[in-house]
């Protein structure tokens, strides 16, 4: 009976990592639209978080594998030992210790150093460079409000810049943020009434909403089409209703929008009589 | 203090008086300072509990497997008039209460209450608790508790439904949700009543293990369950005040009109703005300051009774005695310093963030050596494959997982989209119920004869094992897949949303097999309480164990040793070639000097 439960452990961690394995091609991964590959992200910058999730997959499951591996050979040996055999008299061994002290160590140091700079990049201003060298100009599109249930999002017309004040020519929408392809840009977070939480999977951008609080995001999108944009922070019972989406177009098409709703907004109803 | 130099017509009661005539039903089963009894009483209520949190559980898979359809039992009952369909913000209970439940109804009370009340006296070898009185008292405010919590779901507006974390403006405004009203009060003193029974459990178990410990039990000869209840209680005594001054200034917030979470000019559901200067953000690193090293509460003293229990099952000793009483000290201290995780994505200073994520990173250390630890107790043993030894190993084999799924949200980056999503769900029920619950399910079964002179059912116990470990594990593993598809926590209806339509059937099949675990509860129910009556008869020592509890009868009476103990070497001499014919030596039996060198260098 000692096999089969010795088996069972092991059958166990097998059928984890082959459900681990499989996963990406059954679609269990990564949000995608049928053509990125695995679901790779849509930002240079969410990119970056795939890497790092690539690479700490890598180790996790090296060390799965092996802890697996020992503990299911220890259970097989446990039970499979015979009645005369003596057990292993041990308490103990300085030298294991030592090793299993340091060798863990030095690999979750590294993975902690070498991801500073995906943070920084995140969220320290200034940090993303461009080719030559200076910080890379982040663009102040548009200021978003969460409340409860919805996104309210303000712009400056064009060829103005984001005021922290409403101004009185600011174009607005609900539940659509619309920016430029390509540009590294940045939105101003606040709230309403409670905390909750800007999320648009594709692009690995996630950043809550406090009251009380202006809080600068910033990513950037690949690919001009429309993007899931939801709320990831419990904000009462309609959380789950939170669905908005972000539309990622070129320069030219984003200040021809903007035009758009600034005549369609601004407009008094008075239309010249036909002549 | 009688316990420190115990005689042998003085048999360590000398505090209780009652003995010689049999007391009354109420002061032996009801008002009992026994702590026996109190622990007996924390482990019925909380296997109770569990039931009710995992009902409410399985509310919410249901509603995530079959969304707006009939819900049987509680939608019938609720929301006939919606034929039974459950509201959204029904949803948001359910989740709320379910955490509400199974983290300070549960998980911390079947440790430290039950576990950690029936243990420290007998592993220590005492004939009771320093502060029996208090002792009971910690107990019967687990019913206030349970109370407040209880009534909260009859409240106007529904139960409490901000979340277990309880972020304010949510939970904090009357208008914010329909559960924020008095719904939330009562959530806020249950909470409180929920940390003054922690505490004087914890200030008892203190006092109790630097006190009180038998002649010749010296700190590195206490068992790891000792070790672990010690630093749990260490950690409880510190970091709980800070949640129940949180509590307090939330409450006083409610009803006094205070603003310690309040910021000026908030509208919430077209109410007045708000007055105040406040910080939200203030409660959240109030709450996870003590909610963190909750987080080790609810694991370390699992850790130590697995560590026990292998040592047995296995039948050598346990490997590293002194590593694994260094790194559950590492995990405590570095506890406190880790709180920031839960909020990397509150918009705190990035640097702070940078800083949270090394301590977090480094908190994995002395959880890998304590794995590797585990498996070199097993390497080369003897195993006995009993429902114990399986259990425990699930608790090894399901923490690896758990463990290792923390390291991706430690990543700061890699957290900021996984962050509030079904991995960070999957993660902590790996750790709190793939390691705790099946450490608790090991050491009801380790215990029982201890504490009821019976054994348990083996068969029963072997079923509600695999039953358990295999729907759990469907349950909750594809919770990394979701995460890792984008899915959010805590969402009435995720399908809306076409980039999560196509993961329903998983979560079908998910509630499924949750179900399945769920009634599996039943057979562990059904085997305690019917072994109680109807278990074999055991003997003082039936598993052929070390620790100082298996010297005294099974159950032990009042006072607990009929013979004064006396500690002699540590508790984990399986094997030992000293030992003569048997396999193990108990903490209580004396070893000629020449023969013990062998044994004192851990």
């Amino acid at each position: 009976m000692g096999r089969f439960w010795a088996l069972f452990f092991i059958v166990t961690a097998v059928i984890t990592f082959v459900v681990s394995w499989i996963s990406p091609s059954m679609g269990w991964w990564f949000p995608t639209d049928g053509v990125a590959v695995f679901g790779m992200a849509q930002s240079t910058l969410g990119r970056k978080i795939d890497d790092l999730f690539y690479l700490i997959l890598w180790i996790v499951s090296v060390t799965f594998v092996a802890t697996n591996v020992a503990l299911g050979y220890a259970l097989w040996r446990g039970a499979t030992i015979k009645p005369e055999e003596k057990v292993w008299f041990s308490h103990g061994s300085h030298s294991l210790e030592v090793i299993w002290t340091i060798v863990p160590s030095v690999i979750l140091l590294f993975i902690a150093l070498y991801q500073l700079d995906v943070w920084a990049a995140y969220r320290v201003r200034g940090f993303i460079k461009d080719s030559d060298g200076k910080p890379k100009q982040i663009v102040a599109v548009a200021e978003v409000t969460a409340r409860q249930f919805e996104w309210r999002i303000r712009y400056p017309a064009r060829g103005k810049t984001l005021k922290p004040i409403p101004q009185a020519d600011d174009i607005y929408t609900v539940n659509e943020l619309h920016v430029p392809t390509g540009d590294l840009v940045s939105i101003t977070l606040r709230t309403d009434d409670v905390q909750h939480a800007f999320f648009v999977p594709e692009l690995r951008v996630k950043q809550d909403a406090v009251p009380g609080k202006l809080i600068p995001v910033w990513f950037d999108t690949l690919v001009t089409k429309d993007y899931e944009m939801l709320c990831a922070e419990l904000c009462g019972w309609g959380h789950y209703k939170m669905k908005a989406k972000l539309v990622a177009q070129s320069t030219e098409d984003f200040e021809a929008w903007k035009d758009k709703v600034s005549e369609e907004q601004f407009d008094d109803g008075y239309r010249k009589p036909a002549e | 203090m009688s316990t420190l130099h115990p005689t042998i017509d003085h048999a360590g009661h000398a505090d209780h008086g009652g003995h010689g005539h049999a007391p009354s039903f109420f002061f032996t089963y009801i008002w009992s300072t026994d702590h026996k009894m109190i622990g007996k009483q924390f482990l019925i209520t909380t296997l109770l509990m569990m039931m009710v949190g995992g009902g409410l559980a399985l509310g919410v898979r249901w509603q995530l497997a079959r969304p707006w359809e009939r819900m049987p039992l509680f939608g019938d009952a609720v929301f006939a008039s919606e034929g039974g369909q459950i509201s959204p913000e029904a949803y948001t209970m359910l989740f709320t209460m379910h955490a509400t439940v199974m983290i300070f109804l549960v998980i911390i009370p079947v440790l430290a209450g039950a576990f950690g009340n029936f243990l420290i006296p007998l592993m220590i070898g005492a004939d009771d608790m320093a502060f029996p009185t208090l002792n009971a008292l910690s107990y019967w405010f687990m019913w206030p508790a349970i109370a407040f919590f209880g009534a909260s779901f009859f409240m106007h507006g529904g139960g409490p439904a901000a979340g277990w974390t309880g972020y304010p403006l949510l939970s904090l405004l009357r208008e914010a949700a329909p559960g924020s009203r008095d719904a939330q009060t009562c959530w806020l003193l249950g909470l409180t009543f929920v940390g003054v029974s922690s505490m004087m459990g914890s200030v008892n178990y203190m006092t109790t293990i630097i006190n009180m410990r038998a002649p010749g039990m010296t700190l590195f000869r206490m068992p790891l369950t000792i070790w672990s209840m010690f630093i749990t209680a260490i950690l409880q005594a510190f970091a709980l005040p800070v949640l129940t001054a949180a509590g307090f200034m939330m409450v006083a917030d409610r009803l006094l009109g205070t603003c310690f979470f309040v910021p000026a000019g908030i509208v919430v559901n077209n109410a007045p703005p708000t007055v105040g200067g406040g910080q939200t953000l203030l409660w959240q690193h109030l709450f996870w300051f003590y909610s963190h090293p909750a987080v080790y509460i609810m694991l370390l003293p699992a850790m130590g009774m697995v560590s026990d229990m292998l040592a047995c099952m296995c039948r050598k000793p346990i490997f590293g005695y002194k590593p694994m009483v260094y790194s559950m000290a590492a995990i405590a201290g570095l506890g406190f310093i880790v709180w920031g995780h839960h909020m990397f994505l509150s918009g705190m200073n990035p640097a702070l963030g940078m800083t949270f994520m090394v301590s977090t990173i480094m908190i994995a250390l002395p959880s890998a050596i304590k794995t590797f630890n585990w498996i070199g107790t097993i390497w080369g043993g003897r195993i006995q494959f009993n429902t114990v030894m399986l259990n425990c190993t699930a608790f090894v084999s399901m923490f690896v997982i758990g463990g290792l799924s923390g390291i991706f949200m430690a990543a700061v980056p890699v957290d900021i989209y996984i962050h509030d999503t079904y991995f960070i769900v999957a993660h902590f029920h790996y750790v709190i119920f793939g390691a705790t619950l099946f450490g608790v399910f090991g050491g009801i079964q380790f215990w029982f004869p201890k504490m009821f002179g019976r054994m348990m059912n083996e068969t029963v116990g072997k079923v509600h094992f695999v039953l358990t470990f295999i729907g759990f594990n469907c349950t909750f593993y594809p919770m990394h897949m979701l995460g890792i598809a984008g899915m959010p926590r805590r969402y009435a209806d995720p399908y809306h949303f076409p980039y999560l339509e196509h993961l329903l059937p998983m979560n079908q099949f998910m509630t499924t097999a949750a179900f399945l675990m769920g009634f599996a509860q039943f057979l562990l129910l059904g085997n305690f309480f019917l072994s109680i009556f109807f278990g074999p008869k055991c003997g003082r020592n039936p598993w052929h164990a070390n620790g100082l509890e298996w010297s005294a009868p099974s159950p032990p009476g009042h006072g607990n040793f009929d013979i004064p103990p006396v500690v002699y070497h540590g508790p984990y001499e399986y094997g030992s070639p000293v030992s003569g014919e048997k396999d193990y030596l108990m903490q209580t039996e004396y070893v000629p000097l020449a023969q013990r060198v062998a044994l004192e260098d851990h």
